[in-house]
């Protein structure tokens, strides 16, 4: 069976305040993606942090998205294209978007697809702590901009609602 | 036996004017980390200390809880090891509901995600994490120094590393029911059990990783074999050693009692009960330091600090139950002559034949019947605390919960596995800074040195937080008044 097209992978900790803002848009998109009839042409996969094994879930995909919370991005979020970036200097033990689209060729032997991230800002990351009601306004914007990217998931579409 | 080992704890009050320097946070080291040198005008070093953030917020967290949440819920302390506080609480709340012994099934499923996760963390460690210092050197060219350098110099390592990943999560999918924030052990047992096209499905992959594992095996004794002083040596200091065996003396990461064993390898206590831990462990302050040191209470905070994790286990048994990995830990035995070995390089060895065991036991667990049983829970007289002790990836790992008639937690502690590391991982560094980095310039490689210890013990500090920009890695250079005259950040 082949994979779907679009691939989204969102990053988080439900229980860590805005951390929280990937997996909650995960969850708002999925629903809405079901209520338009439209989910099978998606994959949605939420995690803690991104590892070294969703590279190979980006394998035979014809778009992917990454959605995390930025801490110093600008509200109310970045839209951008990711570009693989070899030799990232430094990394936890989770991996920026980039640094996976560059270990993708490597060891499957295909070429990384063509990726975004949707980072939205954040304030708190405290454990414990819900959503603040700066991000909740922020995910609010980010999930029109969700909305309007899954009507046409096309390169051309979502590179022409990329942020400034 | 451990005479020096508070040297560099604390600068000499007669050591004149001291540079400070600070590595903040420590990269590739999950969460937050910062090292602290002080150094004398002569670029001698006076006084190293490792600062970690400690494990906190969590008593709020979880108290006030229904009991049967927790499992779950504690899922969320940590996003690299989930599934170790998901079992540790599962076994602690076994014992509130008097489930002293579990179904066939429900401790077979759950000794199943738990070697997945032995796995697939052990995997990750090594290949992506500690694999691009030892395999193209302490102070290589830093941007090279990470998994995109070992994918783009040895695919076929960065290919098993990513496969071995993948596979101890596909175990933990199936047997806690989803690949992240699973719900499989619960109170008293699980909630699934695999059927036969599940167990199949791992079964076809299965001979392939343990293949790969014994490879990694060798990888890491030929990294030893080709420069045996550097191993032997670096950082390399003398402590006790503490893990949980299984009743029987043999290696067991689920379940069994504690053993503590002194830097000579004489055993100082043994079959030790879990629920009694606090008769056991105890935890010194320290001002400088918001993570605890714990000790042995027998032994005192001065000689009582003891190493966990793969080191610590693999030479704390009698045995390992299978037989690729017991073979490898002979002959790991056998490189000590005699001797424990010490040396903080080591672990990666240990570690190594860890990941073997967990392979070979995932391999026979998937051969028995009793994974696919129909009998997941049971219960008896519920209790009003339990503890659970489990051996997590990192060592030694304990959740004790107190539980009030209204099953809401009224009380939780829980001691993790870099808790009890901090001594020695402050020890290691101590070793590393006087023997590499007293009296030279220091340059990034240089500094790298003092991360590669940390890194040794693979340290989790416990931060499941990892938005965009969050984890920059800060170099600070200070002066003996705190005046910043250098700094550096790279985003990771």
């Amino acid at each position: 069976m082949s994979p779907a097209p679009v691939m989204v992978l969102a990053c988080g900790n439900p229980s860590r305040g805005d951390d929280a803002l990937g997996p909650l848009l995960l969850d708002r998109l999925q629903a809405w993606l079901e209520v338009t009839g439209e989910a099978a042409g998606s994959e949605l996969l939420g995690d803690f942090q991104l590892q070294i094994e969703h590279a190979l879930d980006l394998v035979g995909r014809r778009l992917v998205l990454f959605i995390d919370a930025g801490r110093q991005t600008p509200a109310p979020f970045v839209f951008r294209q990711a570009q693989a970036v070899d030799g990232a200097p430094y990394s936890t033990h989770a991996l920026p978007p980039e640094a996976l689209l560059a270990v993708l060729p490597r060891i499957d032997h295909q070429t990384a697809p063509p990726a975004f991230v949707l980072c939205v800002r954040g304030e708190r990351f405290e454990l414990g702590e819900g959503l603040s009601a700066a991000a909740s306004c922020h995910a609010d914007r980010a999930f029109e901009l969700l909305q309007e990217l899954f009507r046409t998931p096309e390169i051309d579409c979502w590179r022409s609602l990329l942020s400034g | 036996m451990q005479g020096d080992h508070f040297e560099l704890e604390n600068a000499p009050a007669d050591a004149g004017t001291l540079r400070r320097v600070a590595i903040d946070p420590v990269s590739r080291v999950e969460g937050h980390g910062k090292v602290t040198l002080l150094l004398d005008e002569n670029g001698q070093v006076q006084q190293v200390r490792l600062h970690i953030v400690e494990f906190r917020g969590f008593e709020k967290f979880i108290q006030g809880r229904p009991y049967w949440e927790v499992p779950v819920m504690v899922q969320r302390l940590c996003g690299i090891c989930p599934v170790s506080h998901h079992l540790a609480a599962a076994k602690a709340l076994d014992h509130v509901l008097g489930a002293d012994r579990l179904t066939p099934t429900a401790g077979k499923v759950r000794r199943l995600m738990h070697y997945g996760q032995i796995l697939q963390s052990h995997a990750l460690h090594f290949f992506h994490l500690s694999s691009p210092d030892l395999l193209f050197g302490f102070a290589s060219e830093a941007g090279r120094r990470n998994i995109v350098g070992v994918a783009a110099a040895y695919p076929e390592i960065a290919r098993h590393g990513v496969l071995l990943r993948k596979f101890g999560q596909e175990v933990i999918r199936l047997t806690a029911g989803k690949r992240v924030h699973g719900t499989g052990a619960i109170p008293g047992g699980v909630n699934r059990s695999l059927n036969r096209e599940e167990r199949d499905s791992l079964l076809a992959e299965i001979y392939a990783i343990v293949g790969w594992s014994r490879q990694a095996v060798q990888l890491v004794k030929r990294l030893h074999a080709a420069d045996p002083a550097l191993y032997d040596s670096f950082g390399t200091f003398r402590s006790n050693i503490l893990s949980l065996v299984g009743a029987d003396g043999s290696l067991d990461f689920y379940d069994g009692h504690l053993r503590a064993r002194d830097a000579d390898g004489r055993i100082l206590v043994d079959g030790f009960p879990i629920q009694n831990y606090q008769q056991l462990i105890r935890e010194e302050v320290k001002p400088w330091s918001y993570m605890k040191f714990p000790f042995l209470a027998a032994l005192g905070p001065q000689h009582g600090w003891y190493k966990v994790g793969p080191l610590a286990r693999v030479q704390n048994c009698d045995r390992i139950p299978t037989p690729l990995a017991e073979a490898e830990r002979r002959e790991f035995i056998d490189h000590g002559q005699g001797n424990l070995v010490h040396a903080p390089l080591a672990y990666h060895w240990a570690r190594m034949i860890e990941m073997l065991h967990a392979a070979e036991t995932i391999k026979a667990l998937l051969h028995d019947d009793d994974l696919s049983g129909s009998t997941l829970v049971t219960s008896g007289v519920r209790k009003r605390q339990g503890v659970g002790v489990i051996e997590a990836p990192r060592g030694t790992l304990i959740h004790h919960y107190q539980v009030d008639d209204d099953d809401l937690v009224s009380s939780c502690n829980l001691i993790v596995s870099t808790t009890h590391n901090n001594q020695p991982m402050n020890e290691a560094i101590r070793r590393v800074a006087q023997r590499y980095l007293s009296g030279r310039e220091l340059t990034e490689g240089l500094l790298n040195h003092i991360e590669v210890a940390i890194r040794a013990f693979d340290p989790c500090l416990s931060c499941a937080t990892h938005a965009l920009g969050k984890m920059p890695l800060q170099l600070e250079l200070q002066d003996a008044v705190g005046q910043v005259v250098d700094r550096r950040c790279t985003a990771s």
